[in-house]
């Protein structure tokens, strides 16, 4: 552990907790919203708009042909009972989804893999494999330029509030929440980067710094990690509920999938 | 003499860090050795002489991530039988190794330009050269800021 | 499994330059990388592109670690009649990748 990263994160821990020990929950009024695409640079930004140019574009390629794929004890494909790709219009816009033979939520990896194990017969995909994210990339990618729009009923609202929580709790050794940087200091600078608010408009997406597409979960354990706190393993509940709450925080928003980010 | 060159350095030496930097606890990357551009560029094009002109190097003066920083080379050239871009090589200051990309071309191009995404591993200078087909060499240089994404990941 | 994306125009003229855009998978490990438990991470990249027209070579390039990963690269040729491009990526450990392109000229 490096005491040069302690001590400047710590400096910025007590700065922000000085500040926000004043301020109730600081939620981004809706029409500040901004997506983490309008801080990129220009080239960035032409990386992610041009399918050709997008790094990401093998990956839902591979999707496509992953979709057509017959698999397991039936050599069932995901065509054989979606059809064509385009039904997957306003999937990933609505999840996670309430899911009733789990009965929470599920994010779009966990329902592609219900999906292999109980209609296909086949054996579920690992987290952050490269099928796995084809196919999400590949079903993302048909709801590219719609609205954000999770549901808040009865049923996920107990789990958009433990999300919540997740989020305004401070953790790890720099007892960091999530709200310290993306709600009341995005816009200013960490490392002379600009702060984003944090909306996963745009997973799975092609991160610079990984060189390669990942999910959102691997996103959020980067945070953890950056905060110095634990992280959960991959396809813990608190992960889905964390991302039902930024995703229903994000509603409106217009999806990116498969987006380039630094 | 050569000492290990650390993101902290680069960082501290492009001004934009009064304290310390977040170095990833893995993948430290092996240091330059100092004049390696100039040696490069002597291995491929031997003596010859390189005028300043004709080659427009475009990066971006700050990039988000080292890891994909899009770069393209153009050089001036009617890019007919007679007077065409054989060649265009990159090369840069500070990576471990100094070759960027070399490119062979032709009249058959009708245009000299290439672009790619390269990877920088710290702040530094960067050469385009272009060879023409009556020999001359023409070049153009352009100076990179590096710098970090504020929450990296360790290697699992 | 799809390695490479290639895009130019439709349909072009005789004489008209055209851009072709080309993005391919591959890590391009560096070479120069420790992993966690200090060992040299081994270099494996992409070390040539060419590029042939009806059989002619019109393009070649040498490719360096300091490309970064999933390399994208874009030139331009004169599209002088129509027919089949070849694109061809060679590299460490035997990497080899070959895809075609139609172009139709007018």
């Amino acid at each position: 552990m490096r005491w040069s990263d302690t001590g400047r994160l710590a400096a910025l821990a007590i700065a922000v907790a000085c500040v926000t020990a004043s301020l109730a929950l600081a939620e981004i009024p809706l029409d500040q919203r901004r997506s983490g695409y309008d801080n990129m640079s220009a080239a960035t930004k032409a990386m992610q708009d041009e399918d050709t140019a997008n790094p990401a574009s093998l990956l839902v390629l591979d999707g496509e042909a992953l979709w057509k794929r017959k698999v397991g004890e039936g050599g069932k494909s995901c065509a054989d009972c979606h059809g064509d790709a385009t039904s997957m219009r306003g999937v990933s816009a609505r999840y996670p989804a309430f899911s009733p033979a789990k009965g929470r939520p599920i994010d779009i990896e966990q329902r592609i893999n219900l999906c292999r194990t109980e209609q296909q017969k086949a054996t579920p995909l690992a987290y952050e494999s490269r099928e796995l994210l084809a196919l999400s990339a590949y079903v993302g990618r048909q709801s590219r330029g719609m609205p954000i729009t999770v549901a808040e009923d009865d049923k996920t609202k107990p789990f958009i509030e433990a999300g919540r929580k997740l989020y305004g709790a401070r953790q790890g050794q720099l007892n960091l929440s999530c709200q310290n940087c993306h709600d009341d200091n995005w816009g200013q600078k960490l490392a002379g980067v600009p702060l984003v608010q944090g909306h996963p408009n745009g997973y799975p997406l092609y991160r610079l710094e990984w060189q390669s597409v990942g999910s959102l979960q691997r996103r959020l354990r980067n945070c953890l990690i950056g905060m110095r706190a634990e992280t959960y393993p991959y396809g813990s509940d608190e992960y889905v509920d964390l991302e039902l709450f930024l995703m229903w925080r994000a509603r409106g928003m217009t999806v990116e999938t498969p987006a380039v980010r630094p | 003499m050569t000492r290990k060159l650390t993101r902290r350095d680069a960082l501290k030496t492009a001004g934009l860090l009064a304290v310390g930097a977040a170095t990833p606890a893995a993948a430290q990357v092996q240091s330059f050795a100092p004049g390696q551009m100039e040696a490069a560029i002597r291995k491929v094009l031997g003596e010859a002489e390189i005028g300043k002109g004709k080659v427009r190097l475009e990066l971006p003066p700050l990039v988000e991530n080292g890891n994909v920083v899009p770069m393209s080379v153009s050089v001036d050239s009617p890019m007919t039988k007679d007077n065409f871009v054989k060649a265009i090589h990159v090369f840069n200051e500070k990576n471990p190794q100094p070759n960027v990309i070399s490119v062979q071309l032709g009249a058959r191009a009708g245009k000299a330009e290439i672009s790619t995404r390269i990877r920088l591993a710290t702040t530094q200078k960067l050469t385009a050269i272009a060879e023409m087909s009556d020999g001359t060499c023409w070049s153009d240089t352009q100076e990179v800021v590096v710098t970090l994404a504020a929450c990296l990941e360790d290697l699992p | 499994m799809n390695r490479a994306l290639i895009s130019l125009p439709k349909s072009v003229k005789r004489g008209q330059v055209i851009e072709i855009k080309t993005l391919i998978s591959h890590v391009m490990e560096s070479g120069f990388r420790h992993g966690t438990n200090g060992r040299d991470i081994p270099r494996d990249i992409i070390t040539a592109f060419s590029c042939k027209y009806n059989g002619e070579e019109i393009f070649a390039t040498q490719f360096f670690p300091a490309i970064a990963a999933n390399p994208f690269l874009t030139f331009h040729t004169v599209a002088t009649e129509s027919g089949t491009l070849t694109f061809h990526w060679t590299g460490d450990n035997g990497f080899e990748v070959i895809e075609e392109a139609q172009i139709a000229v007018e």
